[in-house]
């Protein structure tokens, strides 16, 4: 039962996937992208967890590289894609100042 | 904190998730999209410090405060031409902490069930290929790795060792054999970097969003085991998304997927068609006066003016001639840059405002209107062997009419082919002049050489 609960999650997540960015236009591609890239850093999450129950060097050195990349992963992500959006939002005003000049 | 207060939590994440990547994909709140995945991220990070019965907080600590400073760092600095592969760096850390959770798994002997060791086992496969994949890709688009290389048979070896890897995938789950875990990561890392090594720069893009969203599968599959509902929401909902996304690229670059990973572009062998005429070369200063006296002119730029930081010159030169009265447009192809959209962020970087820029499909009719058409530092995107030549592996793909312009001026580093090795008929068409030199410097001499003509 319990997996079958879990085929359910699989499913809806994908078709929520699927139709959360069906519409979305060329510019916004790249910082699509990288926002999901950004959001599939929650890998970190499971990287603690894991490591949260580490015994012995080997697994603790496994999970420890684990949480170095998933903070990387999550933290990178959301740096780059911060940037990238930040060129859409502050060019805003200039454009409406110079097609007032115009 | 309780279990249940720790999943309440994570639902919560999980919708902050959703409810980003839905804000993501509209210019008005796109903004506001990544601030609210960017707090259930942080949300998340602190609950999890709190789950009852973990150990090695402290670790935890250093390596998330390491990962992240160097991730920031690096994120910050990097220059906006090199977005692209800071996010194939970003997306292999992912594959590779998905795939280091599986071992961690195998190691710990903690599954006890076939459908867990099952997920566990593609989980790390598709996490270490995205990994290997990603880093392959990185070295790619860095110039690191320069060559694209392939193998006689590599179609062939390709399935031979992905088969290898399957039947070894098996043998984990039937066994949890510690040498066969070890084999199963070393031969689906490999296979993350043969599957890349032979793929063109041109086609980089598809396949860094194809890695993407397989990061985002390995990451879902891993949430099962570990029993994380958060994980699999996200990491599917990213291997969804990312899949369509990977669509729409390779629709918008006339690509098929399955083209840009069994038969990739390489040039040289397929150069196509003789192409009829000489390239001839103009001045700085005729560039300008062209452009002076013209009514409409449209730009088109492409990676060469990225790379060569030349987006604040170029926009200088428009303000120059909207100053003269002339009309200028930019035209983006979809594909312009590295990536889709990649050129905008760097127009809009440089200043250019929204209403200046314009899609293939709103501007390429009129090119047969336009003076003069310049392009800088593009060159598939505007070569009009796509419509004609059927033997040109870029046949069909859509291109912006510059060849439709009554002048196109080229700016253009060399006499050499472009990125994809193809000859461009556009530069020995009677109506083409080339322009020589980097774009920063050739659009710095047209600007000095405008301002002698206002």
């Amino acid at each position: 039962m319990i997996d079958l609960l879990y085929v359910y999650i699989f499913v809806l997540a994908a078709l929520v996937g699927y139709e959360v960015i069906s519409h979305v236009p060329v510019i916004l591609h790249t910082p699509l992208m990288s926002g999901s890239n950004f959001i599939h850093g929650v890998v970190l999450v499971g990287a603690m967890y894991t490591l949260g129950h580490a015994e012995g060097p080997l697994q603790i050195t496994l999970g420890f590289l684990a949480v170095l990349l998933g903070a990387a992963n999550a933290a990178g992500g959301y740096v780059v894609t911060e940037r990238m959006l930040g060129m859409f939002a502050s060019k805003k005003k200039p454009a409406a100042q110079i097609a007032r000049e115009r | 904190m309780t279990f249940v207060l720790v999943n309440a939590v994570y639902l919560i994440v999980a919708v902050s998730f959703i409810f980003g990547l839905k804000a993501m994909s509209s210019p008005v709140t796109a903004k506001r999209g990544i601030f609210w995945a960017g707090i259930g991220m942080a949300v998340a990070t602190v609950t999890t410090f709190f789950i009852p019965g973990l150990h090695n907080q402290w670790l935890m600590l250093i390596a998330l405060i390491i990962g992240g400073a160097v991730a920031v760092w690096l994120g910050r600095t990097v220059k906006m031409t090199d977005m692209p592969q800071m996010v194939a760096v970003y997306n292999g850390m992912g594959g590779g902490a998905a795939a280091l959770i599986a071992a961690m798994e195998f190691a710990g002997g903690q599954i006890d069930r076939p459908v867990t060791a099952i997920m566990a086992v593609l989980g790390a496969l598709i996490g270490s290929v995205a990994f290997s994949g990603s880093i392959v890709a990185f070295l790619k688009l860095q110039g690191i790795m320069k060559k694209a290389l392939t193998l006689p048979g590599q179609n062939l070896a390709n399935l031979v060792l992905a088969l290898v890897v399957v039947v070894l995938g098996v043998v984990v789950v039937l066994t949890q054999n510690p040498v066969a875990v070890i084999f199963f990561f070393l031969l689906a890392l490999l296979l993350g970097v043969v599957l890349v090594s032979p793929i063109g720069g041109a086609d980089m893009p598809v396949v860094i969003s194809l890695l993407n969203a397989f990061t985002g599968l390995a990451v879902g599959f891993e949430g099962y085991v570990l029993g994380n509902p958060a994980l699999i929401i996200a990491g599917i909902v990213v291997g969804a998304s990312g899949t369509l996304l990977t669509q729409l690229m390779a629709k918008a670059m006339n690509r098929p997927i399955r083209n840009v990973i069994f038969t990739p572009i390489t040039g040289e062998a397929q150069a196509g068609g003789q192409i009829e005429g000489t390239m001839k070369e103009m001045s700085p200063m005729d560039a300008a006066a062209a452009m002076r006296y013209a009514e409409k002119v449209i730009i088109i730029p492409g990676y060469g003016m990225a790379v060569a930081g030349a987006q604040h010159k170029v926009w200088e030169m428009t303000k120059l001639l909207n100053d003269a009265g002339v009309e200028v447009k930019f035209a983006i192809h979809p594909v312009a840059g590295r990536m889709p959209g990649h050129m905008n962020v760097l127009l809009a970087e440089a200043g250019v405002p929204y209403d200046m820029i314009f899609d293939l499909d709103e501007i390429n009719d009129e090119f047969a209107q336009t003076d003069v058409a310049l392009v800088i530092g593009a060159n598939d995107v505007v070569n009009p062997v796509a419509r004609t030549d059927k033997n040109s592996p870029i046949y069909g793909m859509p291109i912006l009419n510059a060849d439709q312009a009554h002048q196109a001026i080229v700016i253009k580093r060399g006499r050499g082919a472009g990125y994809s090795g193809i000859e461009n008929a556009l530069f020995f068409a009677d109506n083409t002049s080339m322009l020589y030199g980097s774009a920063q410097q050739a659009v710095a001499d047209v600007v000095a050489d405008l301002k002698t003509l206002l």
